[in-house]
């Protein structure tokens, strides 16, 4: 049982400030992605919960038992780092023993655990290895495999899939994510990578400039996007933004088009994804200036009263730069931001 | 008929280069390795032979001349003062130098930058110029002539070479690694000793045997600095004029050939240090 608790931490680096005010639960046994441009945070508020680096304020608990002044070792963790950290004078059967070990099992334990999780991540065949004789592949499986056999309470990972190719990345993502759902630990995934996010996690939370802009799941992050830096950073390619001026109670006008929305008394800014809309007779007037046929879609990159503006459509189109295009938003999907506070609008 | 003259040209003076290049490496090899040569031939000589002349090419492995050397008045005494200031500055130099480098590589604190450039700086001085007041300083603490404050002074030494070589060595090993093995139930001490001394192990051997080396070479300071407790280096120099020459040989034999073989078992991590590829 390890519910992770995150209450007004903060971290200062110098006089910079590198994470303001950050609270966040984390559920038992929840996938939890932290999701961000780098140097946004994500990866001091992982270290600050495995313990290699203290908040200046605020608190953190495990399983219900603050762990701010705990060591590492202390703490019920296990971590999995960006460049592997795989221990280069061991073997990997060593490798993944080194925790046991630590713990001073008995060694017919360790061989028993090493064995299991070493089968269970599909490296039981290089268990006499040394780091130096594997691929950068292999040895993200031994990193894996050695905070699995800990059986931690909590598994946190740092941007592990970054240093493999793109291939072998999906590959680890959706093993990953089954090895994990079935170990029953909670786990905190840091990641820059927006697709990883999405098809790993059971929530997101999304990180700027040292803030949790957004913590929902990948869906709703998707869907409904808290703040306009959520909406410009999730989705390839992102959300399109156009001014919005009120036009009577709950009416606005868009780029020349009248729209239902919320009722406010300031202007706001109109936004929707680019797969949500469809040709008509009636709507947004574009003109195109970019088509890249992209196999199932079209993706037009065009011009709508001077704003950059894309749309996704279906490859059956026939779309020339230059053409003049008449959209119109689907009225589900559409979303509405203040422009002073950045916030959705509903 | 022009294309075969081309040819010919080419062959010619690429012979010409490789023969270059070969007188080069030969001229090389022998510089370094005839006088070693003529030294072995001189040390497994009988003490007739290295005194008369013309000498011979091939040792007749006579062990005469090693045998004078080891019964000359004072010298077993002095070869094991030797051993013994150059196993402390081996110690000292590592004990003090090994922490210096991790917390070089390790930590930032304020001066960093000054302290390396402080550490190199104690090299800047030549020995002559400190050797007086150390001497003086010595003889007030009752540290004169003693193989340990000789040994302090080598130990100074030694130190920027042992926290530049540790240095390079502890850089070379990612925190990550560390940081794995914290998270893995390790404290900072345990860490230290299960992942990084075993990692860098090779590298302390070779900076110590460096140090040793340092110490076992030197020879003002050890002169200056002694007296009745001389090394083979001052005790030599002490004997230079009066001693026989097969004597002379012998010594020097006794001196080199430590230091060459522990120079050689090490250069890998001189090189390191020095920023130059090994092989």
């Amino acid at each position: 049982m390890a519910q992770i608790e995150i209450k007004n931490v903060a971290k200062r680096f110098g006089s910079y400030q590198a994470l303001h005010d950050i609270n966040l639960t984390i559920q038992d046994q929840e996938f939890m992605v932290l999701l961000g441009a780098s140097g946004c945070g994500k990866t001091t508020l992982l270290r600050i919960i495995a313990g290699l680096e203290t908040a200046t304020v605020g608190e953190v608990s495990i399983g219900g038992r603050r762990v701010d002044h705990l060591a590492p070792k202390d703490r019920g963790i296990a971590m999995v780092f960006q460049n592997y950290a795989v221990f280069p004078h061991l073997t990997v059967f060593e490798n993944i023993g080194f925790g046991l070990r630590m713990k001073k099992l008995p060694n017919d334990e360790v061989k028993g655990r090493v064995e299991r999780t070493a089968e269970l991540m599909h490296i039981e065949q290089l268990l006499k290895r040394y780091s130096g004789e594997l691929s950068g592949g292999q040895r993200q499986r031994v990193a894996v495999a050695r905070a699995l056999a800990m059986e931690p309470d909590v598994i946190l990972m740092d941007e592990p899939l970054s240093n493999l190719d793109a291939l072998l990345r999906m590959e680890m993502r959706a093993e990953l994510k089954g090895v994990l759902a079935e170990s029953n630990t909670t786990a905190i995934y840091v990641t820059h990578d927006q697709v990883e996010a999405m098809s790993m996690a059971d929530r997101i939370s999304v990180m700027h400039q040292g803030e949790i802009v957004q913590a929902a799941s990948p869906i709703e992050v998707y869907r409904n996007p808290a703040a306009e830096f959520v909406a410009g950073f999730i989705g390839n390619p992102p959300m399109n933004f156009l001014p919005a001026a009120p036009a009577g109670e709950g009416k606005w006008s868009v780029a020349g088009q009248v729209m239902d929305g919320p009722s406010s008394g300031k202007p706001l800014k109109f936004a929707i994804r680019p797969e949500d809309m469809r040709p008509a007779d009636e709507g947004l007037t574009a003109t195109a200036k970019v088509v890249e046929p992209l196999g199932a879609h079209l993706l037009i990159t065009c011009e709508v009263q001077g704003s950059m503006f894309r749309a996704v459509l279906d490859s059956d189109m026939s779309v020339k730069p230059g053409d003049q295009l008449t959209l119109a938003p689907q009225p589900d999907r559409m979303r509405w931001f203040d422009p002073d506070t950045t916030l959705a609008v509903a | 008929m022009t294309a075969v003259t081309t040819d010919a040209v080419t062959t010619d003076t690429r012979r010409a280069g490789r023969w270059v290049y070969g007188s080069a490496v030969v001229l090389l090899c022998a510089w370094v390795i005839v006088p070693l040569y003529f030294l072995l031939i001189n040390t497994l000589s009988a003490p007739e032979t290295v005194n008369s002349f013309p000498k011979p090419f091939i040792p007749e492995f006579d062990l005469g001349s090693l045998t004078f050397f080891a019964n000359f008045a004072g010298m077993l005494t002095a070869l094991k003062n030797s051993i013994l200031v150059a196993g402390l500055t081996m110690i000292m130099s590592i004990v003090i130098g090994a922490p210096a480098g991790y917390a070089l590589s390790r930590f930032d604190f304020y001066g960093k930058e000054l302290f390396r450039l402080l550490i190199l700086l104690t090299r800047a001085f030549p020995l002559p110029l400190l050797a007086l007041p150390l001497a003086v300083m010595f003889i007030q603490t009752g540290l004169d002539d003693t193989v340990f404050g000789l040994a302090l002074v080598h130990t100074t030494l030694a130190i920027p070479f042992a926290v530049l070589i540790t240095f390079a060595l502890f850089s070379g090993i990612p925190l990550e690694l560390e940081e794995a093995a914290w998270t893995l139930g390790c404290t900072r001490l345990t860490a230290f000793s299960k992942v990084v001394l075993p990692l860098i192990l090779p590298g302390i051997t070779a900076s110590a045997i460096f140090a040793f080396v340092i110490s076992w070479n030197e020879v003002f300071a050890a002169a200056v600095l002694t007296i009745e407790n001389r090394t083979l280096t001052a005790f030599l120099l002490q004997n230079l004029d009066t001693s026989p020459l097969h004597l002379k040989f012998a010594g020097g034999f006794i001196l080199v050939v430590p230091a060459l073989i522990f120079i050689f078992a090490v250069r890998k991590y001189l090189f390191a240090m020095w920023g130059i590829a090994n092989r």
